[in-house]
């Protein structure tokens, strides 16, 4: 029998109240497998607070704190020092949180953690958008991507700014670790977080979770999706550590921007021109990466 | 006994390493960083064995010290003015979390205009979050208090974060003989924190959580009841104290000379040392006129104000803050309690000594003055510049 790649173990319980194709369900889920039980994790105001159920249930076997949507980095700081105090060894502190509680009303507190070289990881599922309150735009959200505060009307085109490079800010603070994740890349996926498992300090991820209802495409598509987001440039998987980039999947011929996109309903209202000017700058960042590789 | 001379900063500093706290997280504003700035010199030395978060705001500072005891550990922190502003999101969430934190304030004003002086209108904003809240009057009962607030904090029916206030400079930076007890006999006082309504690691469990209209009311009533809870443990935890260390502060609304007297002012912090001083001079011309010293200002000591209240015609309270449309906090409260009470005071408003104005002997007496005057006034503002003065002053 081949070797299971994907640890047995499960963490996150099935009758958790996520949409179905929920990337962030599913990246707790390999996050978890990966870390184990003898975790804790803290979670900001995101979907996840309302995806793990309410009290007095829980979708998640280890423990989790709630904290409000700009202090995660806070958080673990302070159970990464509660449990040094009182002698505990061994347990992974977690921060989980979406990319509004990160890139935006989250980023000192995040910087500060980094700064401080907290002994723990931050995570940061991506589904570009504050999409537990029904979908605006974050700093994290795509250029040209529909959200209900980017709207397709009049001379509105939808977001009018680029994406927010966190990884940059983060590599900027020069944590232990940090790198790209995506749900559809389970083996890449697992495999990261056990390396980081194994180090001390800071570490941060970044991981892509397509969402059914913000990206509007149906449910059953979202591992093809985040596929197409990876084998298109869009969303690379990198890592950083020691001060050294290292691409994880370069594929010879990258799929067309034009692909990963048609089939969401957040870009739809987009004309052939302006998905080149996309594809222009997915190039150019792509290449700006192969750039920081070879410094390496 | 070593006496040593203190600051209240520094008497907030020497009651965090006498607790063994374990946990610490701070960021400097005037006039409380010389609190942290200490702490920083006992966990450096080894003095004390904690750790200590350099956190990059207040509002870190306290979602720190709010995860740290979540995780159960002993946890102190402390602010002043903006820097509790910044925080009451998270004053909010550390009661409702159930988080027995404790934390030293420097009571000073707040913008704007810019001011680093006396006024409590930094903490008395925060009266609606569930946090218990002293006000002390000297360095003395500073580290006193501190030391007795992890008891009733930490106690399994309160379970809420205290704060000690200290009137900004007045306090914060004056410095007076201070008995500091021994390491062992506060350890007898205060063992280690109980080990309950934590999370803990290999465990399911969820600290905060989310709940609808069907339970929501019950965790905050859960609240309310550990509050009125935590007035008979204060009552025990300071008899205690005072059996271990001879000291008594009075608990929550300590009187000076009431029994007979037609006017009682009440005051909280410093300028209840003024008043003390100004009713002795008082009773010594025969003027009939006592103090009390609103100590403890959540929970509310409502018994011991209608105590007070049933021989007193005339009560006058000093708020050194506002709560603008209404009147000042202090005396809303004083007012609300008497209302239920079979007898019903005169209350007189003086709002004074905000963002440092000085009380002295003679100001505090002419409140007694106007509280025993024809008609006392609801609400007064004494001591104000006229136009002409502000305009012309500098």
């Amino acid at each position: 029998m081949a070797k299971l790649t994907i640890p047995e173990i499960e963490l996150m319980h099935s009758g958790h109240s996520g949409c179905p194709g929920c990337g962030a369900a599913l990246a707790m889920r390999y996050v978890l497998k990966a870390l184990g039980p003898e975790t804790i994790v803290s979670i900001p105001a995101c979907c996840w607070t309302v995806i793990a159920t309410p009290f007095p249930t829980t979708a998640l076997e280890v423990p989790m704190m709630d904290n409000p949507i700009e202090a995660t980095g806070a958080s673990i700081s302070g159970l990464r020092a509660a449990a040094d105090a009182m002698g505990l060894t061994g347990q992974t502190i977690v921060g989980f949180a979406g990319d509004g509680g990160t890139v935006d009303i989250g980023l000192q507190a995040l910087s500060g953690m980094l700064e401080r070289r907290t002994n723990a990881i931050y995570v940061m599922y991506d589904n570009e958008g504050y999409m537990n309150t029904g979908v605006q735009r974050s700093g994290s959200t795509p250029e040209g991507a529909w959200t209900t505060t980017t709207p397709i009307e009049g001379t509105s085109r939808g977001k009018l700014e680029p994406k927010k490079d966190i990884m940059a800010i983060v590599a900027a603070h020069n944590p232990a670790y940090a790198a790209t994740l995506n749900v559809a890349f389970p083996e890449d996926f697992v495999r990261k977080v056990a390396h980081a498992k194994g180090l001390v300090g800071a570490r941060f991820f970044h991981i892509l979770a397509p969402c059914p209802p913000g990206w509007k495409y149906s449910s059953e598509r979202t591992i093809e999706l985040g596929r197409l987001a990876t084998d298109s440039n869009v969303f690379p998987l990198y890592e950083f550590e020691g001060g050294k980039y290292k691409i994880n999947r370069k594929i010879g011929r990258p799929k067309a921007v034009r692909e990963y996109i048609e089939g969401q309903g957040r870009y739809a209202h987009l004309k052939p021109d302006e998905v080149e000017e996309l594809q222009k700058q997915v190039d150019e960042r792509w290449h700006r990466l192969l750039a920081l590789e070879a410094l390496a | 006994m070593p006496k040593l001379v203190l600051s209240g900063n520094s008497a907030q500093s020497y009651a965090v390493k006498l607790a063994r706290v374990q946990v610490v997280a701070a960021y400097p504003i005037t006039p409380q960083t010389s609190i942290v700035e200490k702490i920083a010199d006992f966990v450096s030395s080894g003095k004390l064995d904690a750790q200590y978060i350099k956190v990059e705001s207040e509002h870190s500072a306290l979602q720190a010290s709010l995860s740290a005891a979540g995780l159960g550990a002993r946890v102190y922190t402390a602010t002043s003015s903006q820097g509790i502003l910044l925080m009451h999101e998270l004053l909010h969430w550390a009661a409702g979390a159930r988080t027995p934190i404790i934390m030293g304030v420097a009571n000073r004003g707040v913008a704007a205009p810019w001011t680093i002086e006396t006024d409590h209108t930094d903490t008395i904003a925060q009266r609606d979050t569930g946090w218990i809240q002293y006000y002390a009057e000297s360095n003395q009962e500073v580290l006193d208090t501190v030391l007795q607030a992890f008891r009733i904090a930490e106690d399994p029916s309160v379970r809420l974060p205290a704060m000690i206030n200290e009137d900004a400079f007045f306090l914060t930076h004056t410095v007076e003989p201070v008995d500091v007890p021994e390491q062992e006999l506060v350890d007898r006082f205060l063992p280690p924190r109980p080990d309950i309504g934590v999370l803990k690691i290999g465990r399911r469990n969820r600290l905060g959580s989310f709940c609808g209209p069907e339970l929501y009311m019950e965790f905050r009533h859960q609240v309310a009841r550990a509050m009125e809870a935590a007035k008979g443990v204060a009552r025990d935890t300071e008899a205690e104290y005072a059996r271990l260390t001879g000291r008594d502060h009075g608990g929550a609304l300590p009187t000076y000379r009431t029994e007979d007297a037609d006017a009682v002012l009440i005051t909280m912090g410093t300028a209840s040392t003024t008043a003390r001083a100004v009713v002795d001079t008082m009773r010594a011309d025969g003027r009939r006129v006592g103090f009390a010293k609103l100590r403890r200002f959540r929970p509310f000591p409502v018994d011991e104000l209608r105590d007070l209240a049933a021989s007193v015609d005339r009560i006058g309270v000093v708020d050194r803050s506002f709560t603008f449309g209404a009147m000042g906090a202090a005396a809303t409260e004083v007012s609300a309690a008497l209302y239920g009470s079979s007898h019903r005071p005169l209350v007189t408003d003086f709002v004074a000594g905000l963002g440092g104005r000085d009380l002295d002997p003679a100001s505090v007496r002419s409140l007694f003055e106007v509280l025993l005057s024809a008609s006392p006034p609801e609400v007064s503002w004494p001591g104000l510049k006229t136009g002409e003065e502000v305009t012309t002053h500098g």
